[in-house]
């Protein structure tokens, strides 16, 4: 393996991260303030959906943006409103979310475009294109460094880098600010948050928002970045590999960029060689396929380790006598 | 900088005023009056005690005065002004600090986390968290509040959790502090610094309102006491005019005996030998670590020690629900201790009866009848059966019938035993072991979270069991209960037995040093005390005194288990 092939790998890894990292740090998140997120599965696939559709009526694919970010915020509030507001069961909540997501997009579609349940081609400014980083043309030529950041670093969408910024901005917001310490603390007591005369309602609320708002950017970057349009069930199960993603992280940010990598490059493997010999044994494509989701069955079923959860994570809170 | 010494007290003119006062404070739930009509008034630097049974309307009072409740009816004041408290917020503001019975803290973050939690100074962290350093080093020097600012809570131990809590009120800059129940979880020695916290709160002109069930605490700190009896104040008392026995009749209602009533024990045979008894828990952590123990026919045998010591795994293995190596042998007869014959079936079918510790998850099953509760565990006898199918009809008259004879209220075999009040589930887990004549009763708590006029009656039913010659293991976390109900006593320590000898000779300080591994000269002055080797009977640096020693010890204990948990 030459240095080009190995960089278009590790290319196409961290596109395929992106969406896994948006919709991982989504979960963190919700969770990290005690709400259990199944849904975000559910709602990236709204998101792609509506930033699909709006980016082909209108030809922009920042309303495109808008459009799916809002879809997904209203998700988000449908399970707010369930789990915070009316202390329903968390996963019941996310899962319906998941068949509301699931079944409506398709519905729509079909009413829209009668394309079969898919969204047009987008093209032009309907697609988030990937963008140049200065110097990148320049510094082509230069061994090593050259390729790497022109073919690794430079040339993604916007959203790539959005997605990986909010790494850092995540562990800063959760551990550098007031509004991270007491959502933290309503994520592992919120009898603590509510005695201190914080109100564990606007928390909560505002970490699903937040949620909302990272799942949306994650479906929109499925449907107008790394794919061009939208096509039935395409999340194809990447909510819950974030899901996998954020337990094998235990929870932190920066784990969470290394794990959600980890996935993206298991794909990225599986697109690229479709079969793979092995000392004489041919390891079938299905098998290459099915990796990130096996990966995904064995971290959940914790061979990773003790990965503690939020304590109070799932438990709609109720004042106490 | 803050000035955290005087920044809540009452200026001058209204230090005359009282600091808190209410008025005809009423509230219900649904058909339950919680509060009837209270009214109270605390002067500015006392500690007044609220005391009453459990359910008697102590904590729903406090709820509203920290803001959790809206009252249905009656005024707040604070320093002299009508105050409306709607909210948690609104009491913080109002200077009132609550230190709850169950700790409101965020376990895995640091003292320091926990205190500026609700209470930064602005969006950022960093410049909250340096001036709170600042302040509880302040605070430590000033009222004895020492607690390592970066540790997590959940490496401290439960005093120091409760320091800072406290921390947390003083930090708001609270003047008046509630404490509910504080000293329910801690040591002795860690009560008495507690307790020497709040003498020092008080000195600097804290108000202090200490809810509490136990009479000893209200007679040592308090200046004015309150009684609360079925949602109504009873009366109003200086802690000077008053006793223990006047206080336990406003309480109850009746006159209620506070020492147990009981003639010298006479001890026949050997019924239940304990030898080298060895137990692992689940994290791999030993529990007990070889503890030989007999309790004789005719006798009550009490386990003193700090919970958490190997006393509850002990009545574990005893009752059959964990393993365990070594030998047990009742009435002469060897015990299984792994397998399927060290079940509590199997134990109970040697005659072994068993009141565990947490009545609530081992000892009933919340949501089922009564008449239901009085049988499991003994569901199998055939008084029980008919044919194939389960004989309702008797099941309920014999529950009926230890109902009337074990006083428990309400007279209702068919309400859920979540109905019930602590004192009379505790009646009916009673009622169902001894009545099965067991020749060895394991009570683990018996009155935990039991009022007075219930204590009184399963003290006498203990005793009353033992007066039969049969034998009898308590375990208490109250070393009152122990002293008054024992005839002998054995001290535990971190899966050790540091000691044992008769109750008549043994008295607080040597048991308090022996709760915690000390031996040393208070353990020897007790007649007739076998101390164990395993207590260390090296002197204590003098610099400190027996209950910084005491402290440490217990300290040093929870910090190795802390650290193999982690």
């Amino acid at each position: 393996m030459d240095l080009m092939t190995v960089l278009q790998v590790l290319d196409s890894t961290v596109r395929l991260a992106t969406p896994l990292l948006l919709a991982c740090l989504a979960g963190l998140f919700s969770e990290r303030a005690g709400i259990f997120d199944i849904g975000l599965e559910g709602k990236m696939l709204a998101a792609a959906f509506f930033s699909a559709a709006v980016a082909s009526l209108t030809g922009s694919v920042w309303l495109g943006l808008s459009a799916g970010i809002g879809a997904s915020l209203v998700l988000s509030g449908i399970h707010g409103l369930a789990s915070i507001t009316f202390r329903g069961n968390q996963l019941i909540s996310g899962v319906a979310i998941n068949f509301l997501a699931a079944g409506m997009t398709v519905l729509i579609a079909e009413d829209w475009f009668s394309q079969g349940g898919r969204t047009p081609s987008l093209f032009g400014g309907g697609r988030f294109e990937g963008i140049t980083l200065p110097f990148a043309e320049a510094l082509r030529g230069v061994p090593v460094i050259g390729p790497i950041y022109y073919e690794l670093i430079s040339g993604h969408s916007i959203l790539v880098y959005v997605g990986f910024l909010t790494v850092p901005l995540t562990w800063w917001i959760l551990f550098r600010t007031r509004f991270g310490l007491r959502l933290r603390a309503v994520g592992e007591n919120p009898a603590a948050v509510d005695t201190a005369g914080v109100s564990v309602v606007g928390l909560r609320f505002a970490a699903v928002a937040i949620c909302g708002v990272l799942c949306g950017i994650a479906g929109a970057y499925l449907a107008t970045g790394l794919q061009a349009g939208f096509v039935k069930d395409m999340t194809a199960g990447r909510g819950f590999i974030a899901l996998a993603a954020l337990i094998f992280a235990k929870w932190r940010p920066w784990y969470a960029l290394y794990s959600c990598l980890l996935f993206g490059l298991l794909q990225a493997v599986a697109l690229r060689y479709q079969s793979i010999e092995v000392g004489g044994l041919v390891i079938p494509v299905q098998f290459m396929d099915a990796l990130p989701y096996i990966l995904t069955v064995v971290i959940l079923a914790g061979f990773v380790g003790k990965a503690i959860p939020p304590r109070a994570g799932g438990e709609p809170y109720v004042k106490e006598r | 900088m803050v000035d955290v010494t005087n920044g809540g007290r009452p200026d001058q003119a209204a230090s005359t005023a009282p600091a808190i006062e209410l008025k005809g404070i009423s509230k219900a739930f649904g058909p339950v009056q919680a509060n009837k009509d209270i009214a109270i008034r605390v002067m500015p630097g006392t500690i007044h005690g609220i005391i009453g049974e459990n359910g008697a309307g102590k904590s729903t009072l406090m709820s509203i005065l920290y803001g959790f409740y809206k009252a249905d009816a009656g005024e707040v004041f604070i320093h002299g002004r009508k105050t409306e408290i709607p909210d948690s917020q609104a009491a913080i503001s109002a200077g009132i600090g609550m230190v709850f019975q169950h700790f409101k803290l965020v376990e895995n973050f640091s003292v320091l986390e926990n205190v500026i939690l609700g209470a930064e100074d602005g969006p950022l962290l960093r410049p909250s968290l340096a001036k709170a350093r600042g302040v509880l080093k302040q605070l430590a020097a000033e009222y004895e509040l020492n607690v390592d600012p970066d540790a997590l809570i959940q490496n401290l131990s439960v005093g120091h959790q409760q320091r800072v809590e406290i921390l947390k009120s003083l930090y708001r800059q609270a003047d008046i502090l509630i404490l509910d129940e504080p000293t329910g979880v801690l040591t002795p020695a860690e009560a008495d610094h507690l307790f020497r916290i709040l003498d020092n709160l008080r000195r600097e002109g804290k108000t202090i309102i200490l809810i509490t069930h136990k009479l000893r605490e209200i007679m040592e700190i308090t200046d004015t006491v309150s009684v609360m009896r079925r949602g109504e104040m009873t009366a109003t008392v200086k802690t000077a005019e008053t006793d223990p026995a006047e206080l336990a009749e406003l309480m109850v209602g009746r006159k209620v005996l506070l020492r147990v009533d009981k003639t010298h024990a006479t001890p026949g045979k050997n019924v239940l030998e304990v030898r080298d008894l060895r137990v692992k828990d689940d994290k791999g952590i030993v529990r007990l670590k070889g503890v030989d123990l007999d309790v004789h026919a005719g006798e009550i045998v009490g386990i003193a020690g700090v919970s958490g010591n190997g006393q509850s795994e002990l009545l574990e293995v005893l009752g059959g629900y964990a393993d365990g190596t070594g030998q047990i042998s009742l009435n002469g007869q060897s015990l299984d201790l792994t397998g399927k014959h060290s079940d509590g079936q199997s134990r109970r079918a040697r005659g072994i009866a068993h009141v565990p510790e947490d009545r609530q998850r081992e000892g009933l099953i919340m949501n089922y009848f009564a008449w239901e509760n009085a049988a499991f565990g003994y569901h199998r006898d055939p008084k029980y059966q008919s044919g194939l199918l389960m004989n309702h009809r008797a099941m309920i008259e014999d529950t009926e019938r230890k109902i009337e004879k074990f006083d428990v209220r309400p007279p209702n075999a068919h309400l859920t035993a979540k109905n019930f009040s602590g004192g009379n589930q505790q009646k009916i887990v009673v009622a169902r072991e001894i009545e099965r004549d067991p020749d060895l009763l394991l009570v683990g708590q018996p009155t935990r979270g039991v009022d007075i006029g219930a204590i009184e009656f399963i003290h006498q039913q203990i005793v009353a069991l033992r007066d039969q010659g049969k034998a009898v293991l308590l375990v208490s976390v109250e070393l009152d209960e122990i002293l008054s109900l024992s005839d002998r006593i054995v001290v535990m320590f971190d899966g050790e037995i540091m000691g044992y000898g008769p109750a008549e000779t043994a008295d607080q300080v040597g048991l308090g040093c022996l709760m915690a591994g000390l031996g040393g000269a208070d353990t020897e002055a007790m007649q007739g005390w076998t101390i164990s080797d395993a207590a260390s009977a090296e002197p204590v640096d003098p610099s400190k005194s027996l209950i910084e020693a005491v402290d440490e010890k217990l300290h040093q204990k929870e910090a190795r288990e802390a650290r193999k948990n982690g």
